[in-house]
């Protein structure tokens, strides 16, 4: 797979330059680690502070903004950040209201957000944390699945909330809380290949589909033939209902996303059927995105993402936010 | 020593990363050479003035520069025992094994697996254990880290039998069956380092 770096070790630190050399207006690098701010967050507001391993593009250096994250800590591609990355970003951002820290719960960001709160500890900065746990085919236990694109939604509740004012306490139980309510599952069309390596990251049949695939890999719960899209879409939708459990009337924002191969095309094409799906249901969507906010290199396939919503969770929902790869406008009092 | 256990472990660099990537994401060869090489430069540039200090910028430049679980696991195996450790200016068989008596605890306060998890836990605990015992026999340094060696070696073989409870592994139940842990494995290349090199400096 041809990709346009100059040297694998030199990736992140030339894609932050990139990434602020085309948004300084906005952003800063944390200096000597991994790490960027938003210049202009609210004065007095709680921080939030999101990260994990670079290539997954949006996410996580295009996370941080107005209403959405203060500082993004990245690790090397595919792996957690440092502790002392996390750090560095806390205090950046830290405005002495206390940070949270957003997450998908992998061992490796785990341990290093970890240690990173005890040293912030150290530093009298109080830290909150809350790990996204969507990807419903990854375990039974709701704490012990991985974290896929639902990191998306649950960092705009975070953003929301902290831009409300909302002290730490609350920033984190509403966070937490839109983490409870979010479901996601995934498939896989084809492996992508990591920067600087010449062979893909697993190996999937060109006529397969993994359905659960993991964002990297991780093995998924069966596979099968390519399919079209409707049959497709309903399978991954049952699957992901077995454990939503989405009620009539129940009310839910929608994500569809993509895991960088897969085209736009295609996404609103699946987007389709979901819709229709629900419609059937008479499951209520509130809001829908279309878009790759976390994505896996070249991967071929996506994801879909429920989001339960109540009139609180809603509230901040609705907060405008705004990044070069996230935007949600006000809607307004008329709707 | 220490600068040898560097060389030894960027050497490794495509061997672990070829374990790691039968049942992981196979960066654990790239990850654990990144760390050796910011241990290994830091370690020349800094004048370490005991051994609490060798030990303590080897820990931390791992969990500085690597990232990922294995920064963090690999980063405590080295900083973790020597936290209450007196400053010693040799290493002789008890200090040893008091250090990596502390730091198993150390690594499996942080990373809460236990032996059987299929994690580097199972190469580090028994060749802690291996440590304290030969200390307890009065056994000289060599002898004592060949004891150690040989039980980390153990332990490498003891994860094939593993299903995984940590890691990228962990969903694949069954199927990690018949595979070495690549974390265990580096721990079985430190010892086997050590007791390289002071077969060769002796």
């Amino acid at each position: 797979m041809k990709k346009v770096i100059n040297q694998e070790a030199a990736i992140v630190d030339e894609m932050i330059e990139g990434f602020i050399a085309a948004y300084s207006n906005d952003y800063k690098k944390v200096p000597d680690v991994k790490g960027i701010t938003y210049k202009h967050s609210s004065p007095d507001k709680v921080g939030i502070v999101i990260g994990g391993g670079t290539g997954h593009e949006p996410l996580f250096i295009g996370a941080a903004g107005e209403g959405l994250a203060d500082g993004v800590a990245l690790g090397n591609v595919f792996a957690a950040p440092t502790p002392d990355t996390i750090l560095e970003v806390t205090k950046s951002v830290d405005q002495g209201k206390g940070v949270l820290y957003i997450y998908g719960n992998y061992a490796g960001d785990v341990l290093n957000f970890d240690v990173a709160s005890e040293l912030a500890e150290v530093e009298d900065i109080d830290t909150e944390t809350v790990q996204v746990t969507d990807d419903v085919v990854s375990a039974e236990e709701k704490e012990e699945r991985r974290g896929i694109a639902g990191d998306m939604f649950v960092l705009k509740i975070a953003g929301g909330a902290a831009a409300s004012g909302l002290p730490l306490s609350e920033v984190k139980r509403l966070t937490a809380k839109a983490n409870d309510n979010l479901f996601s599952i995934g498939v896989g069309l084809s492996p992508g290949t990591s920067p600087g390596k010449t062979e893909p990251m697993f190996e999937l049949p060109e006529d397969e589909i993994e359905y659960g695939l993991g964002i990297h890999g991780e093995k998924g719960i069966r596979r099968s033939k390519m399919k079209p899209a409707d049959e497709l879409t309903t399978e991954l939708l049952e699957e992901l209902q077995k454990v939503a459990g989405l009620q009539s009337d129940e009310e839910v924002a929608v994500l569809i996303n993509g895991l960088g191969k897969t085209t736009l095309m295609e996404l609103f094409i699946v987007n389709r059927k979901v819709q229709q799906w629900c419609e059937e249901r008479n499951i209520n969507v509130y809001d829908t995105d279309v878009n790759s906010y976390c994505t896996t290199q070249d991967m071929g396939g996506f994801s879909i993402t429920f989001m339960k919503l109540d009139d609180e969770l809603k509230k901040y929902f609705d907060v405008p936010a705004a990044s070069p790869y996230y935007t949600r406008a006000n809607r307004g009092e008329s709707e | 020593m220490f600068l040898h256990i560097g060389e030894e472990i960027i050497n490794a660099k495509d061997m672990l990363g070829k374990i790691d990537s039968e049942i992981g994401d196979g960066d654990h060869g790239a990850g654990m050479a990144t760390g050796a090489e910011a241990f290994t430069a830091k370690l020349q540039e800094a004048s370490c003035h005991n051994v609490n200090a060798v030990f303590k910028v080897t820990g931390m430049e791992m969990m500085k520069s690597m990232g990922g679980a294995s920064g963090v696991i690999f980063g405590t195996m080295f900083s973790g025992g020597v936290k209450n450790l007196p400053a010693k200016e040799t290493l002789d068989t008890n200090t040893l094994a008091a250090i990596f008596g502390e730091s198993t605890e150390a690594v499996k306060k942080r990373g809460k697996a236990s032996v059987g998890d299929k994690t580097m836990i199972d190469a580090l605990e028994p060749a802690s254990e291996a440590l304290k015992k030969a200390a307890g026999e009065g056994k000289g340094l060599y002898d004592s880290v060949a004891d150690a060696e040989e039980a980390a070696n153990q332990g490498v073989e003891y994860t094939k039998n593993l299903e995984a409870k940590f890691g990228r592994a962990k969903t694949l139940g069954e199927r990690a069956l018949g595979f070495q842990d690549a974390g265990a494995t580096s721990v079985w290349l430190i010892f086997k380092s050590m007791r390289v090199w002071m077969e060769k400096n002796e």
